[in-house]
């Protein structure tokens, strides 16, 4: 740890945590949060504009429930409308979490401590704001539940050859690891609030969530295996995540899906908009909580670099994709390319293009990549430029397919709006709820990141 | 079978440093039935109070060859024996298309287990614990390092583990009422 810190406090970077803290305060700062700080109005205006916005959706879907799915723009030629880009925008979001709790734990990046927590939060309220789509996207969502392999009276079972059965498994697998993950990353912490708080029904509360942790060296010991187990595990999964989203695509023989390059550009797309996410959130909660000292200038250079490599993975696929559509000889390739730059949607890809490769070049520049403002808003053009792609992707390949006769345009309605913008209202309030009931920073985790954490032999 | 009222003999240090090193005294001084906590996890604590054998990782091997296995012949079962389907004239026993679901399912178990197997091993939920009753252990989750060593121990002696405590100059020392 002692190394750790040293490198951290190297004269040309920011720390990971500003010198000065001990146990007791960084203990005491990020519970405070949670257990003496009232909340704000600011919070309260915050978390009602969200949680109307997520009124607005479950209104939208009580009436998609009534109507049917003609109320959405989604109709043959475009089957597959805003439901599955918004789905695969969400899934994509979810990934930084995971990238950062368990992927960097396993590369030993002590500067994950102070994101993991609420980036793996983030994962979650993601996955969940992606689960409604699909399964409100079936058409009769009641029967959802016969995407599983259940012993059915029809004694009928899933089809497995399908990737959209893989696509199940891999999601409902991914919601479920990361919740456990989020889980029992939290319950040292949970022990620590248990043991802060005088409010008696707070105590039995936090006491039960915390299981009973009383932090015995024995289990630690096993605890500690434990976590580095599940990040093992964790991390081929985000990365099978995507890359099953994209067989979703990649197996089908639609012009612009039926590539190879789709599995990685997925998944560095996905950790892309991710970071993009963490960013977007990390930024007014540093400055509203005061917690400049434990999500420094570090952090948010390093998500900028990260953005940038994978962004620039990104632009290698949209650029391989451009080339295969001219080496391959095949003309509805070419022209998939072709309908891209000139057909009825070419703004979209020009807005995609500027979003997700000339505008994040700015990161280069070391003064933008540590200016909160600037990385504010630079993830906020690639996150539109992340649900561009998408977009392109589904319903720009499916409005032009072999048959001109199949040819048709795809206009959103106002159902569509409400219910992508109603799931990040709900994102938005679940994580507004979180900040306020949950040690938003690890506390135990930072900890170690301290200099008296050190034994000394 | 009647209780020993009193369940150990607890000592309270300001440092990892000083927990270690007391873990390590303690250990060496002949007292087998011990324990330490910390607010963080430290590296090599658990090697100084004697517990070297750890199941999670076999816990999750069996989990995830138990999952993988699960995976691979549900679909096989479902899709060769229970009712095979003629899909675009594909082997009703396709393997290649089972090693996604396969590989999901391997991970499903074998996470489960990981976090199943550390909580039962380490005997959670256990809202109660008799080290609770000692109101200054409430900083175990804070700043400050605990060692106890237990009545149950075969040197345990409240007079003379006392005496031996207080030789590890810890901060204070108390009598655990179970």
């Amino acid at each position: 740890m002692s190394e750790q810190y040293k490198s951290a406090i190297d004269a040309d970077r920011a720390p990971v945590i500003e010198p000065g803290y001990t146990f007791g305060t960084v203990t005491e700062k990020i519970s405070a949060i949670v257990l003496t700080r009232p909340a704000s109005n600011g919070w309260f205006l915050g978390f009602g504009i969200a949680f109307m916005l997520t009124m607005m959706m479950l209104y939208a879907i009580g009436y998609l429930f009534l109507k049917g799915i003609g109320i959405w723009g989604t109709t043959i030629p475009i089957g597959w409308g805003f439901p599955i880009v918004n789905f695969v925008w969400w899934i994509g979001i979810g990934h930084a979490g995971t990238l950062i709790s368990a992927i960097l734990l396993l590369l030993r990046q002590s500067w994950r401590n102070s994101i993991n927590r609420f980036a793996e939060a983030m994962t979650l309220f993601a996955v969940a704001a992606a689960g409604i789509f699909p399964a409100i996207h079936v058409g009769r969502p009641w029967l959802a539940y016969w995407l599983f392999p259940y012993p059915s009276t029809m004694g009928v079972w899933p089809q497995f050859r399908s990737p959209l059965m893989w696509d199940v498994f891999a999601v409902s697998t991914y919601a479920t690891i990361s919740a456990l993950f989020w889980f029992v990353g939290l319950i040292p912490d949970l022990a620590t609030l248990r043991d802060r708080t005088d409010n008696r029904a707070l105590k039995i509360v936090y006491g039960m969530l915390s299981l009973g942790w009383r932090g015995s060296a024995r289990h630690w010991h096993r605890y500690e295996t434990m976590y580095l187990l599940l990040a093992g595990l964790a991390t081929p999964l985000v990365l099978s995540v995507h890359t099953v989203v994209s067989f979703d695509f990649a197996i089908g023989i639609v012009p612009g899906w039926h590539t190879t390059i789709f599995p990685p550009y997925f998944v560095a797309g996905a950790i892309y908009s991710g970071f993009a996410m963490v960013l977007m959130l990390a930024i007014p909660i540093r400055k509203i909580y005061g917690l400049e000292d434990f999500i420094t200038e570090r952090h948010l250079q390093n998500s900028a670099k990260v953005m940038l490599a994978t962004g620039l993975i990104v632009a290698y696929g949209y650029g391989i994709e451009a080339f295969m559509g001219w080496y391959s000889g095949d003309r509805y390739d070419a022209f998939t390319l072709w309908n891209r730059l000139h057909g009825p949607y070419s703004p979209c890809y020009f807005a995609l293009l500027t979003c997700n490769i000339f505008v994040p070049q700015v990161l280069w520049i070391r003064k933008l990549r540590t200016s909160p403002v600037a990385l504010f808003f630079i993830s906020f053009v690639i996150l539109v430029g992340m649900w561009l792609e998408r977009f392109i992707i589904v319903v720009v390949s499916l409005s032009r397919d072999f048959l001109t006769s199949s040819w048709g345009m795809y206009y959103p309605t106002r159902w569509d709006w409400m219910t992508y913008i109603g799931t990040i209202g709900m994102f938005l309030a679940a994580m507004f709820l979180f900040l306020r009931l949950l040690p938003a920073i690890s506390i135990f985790e930072m900890r170690t990141l301290l200099p008296e954490a050190e034994v000394k032999e | 079978m009647k209780r020993d009222p009193i369940y150990g003999m607890m000592a309270e240090f300001d440092s990892a440093t000083a927990l270690v090193e007391a873990a390590r005294a303690t250990h060496h001084a002949g007292y087998q039935k011990i324990d330490a906590y910390s607010p963080f996890p430290i590296e090599g604590l658990a090697d100084e109070i004697g517990f070297h054998r750890n199941a999670v990782p076999l816990v999750v091997l069996i989990g995830g060859i138990v999952g993988g296995l699960t995976g691979y012949l549900m679909q096989y079962w479902m899709a060769a024996v229970s009712y095979p389907l003629n899909i675009g004239g594909k082997p009703p026993h396709s393997w290649p298309a089972f090693i996604v679901i396969t590989f999901e399912m391997t991970i499903l178990f074998g996470g489960i287990s990981a976090v199943l197997g550390m909580l039962a091993l380490n005997g959670l939920p256990m809202p109660y614990h008799p080290v609770f009753n000692v109101p200054r252990f409430a900083l175990a989750t804070k700043d400050r390092f605990f060692l106890i060593i237990f009545s149950s121990d075969k040197k345990y002696d409240p007079a003379d583990t006392r005496k031996f405590l207080e030789g590890l100059d810890p901060r204070s020392i108390s009598e655990v009422p179970s």
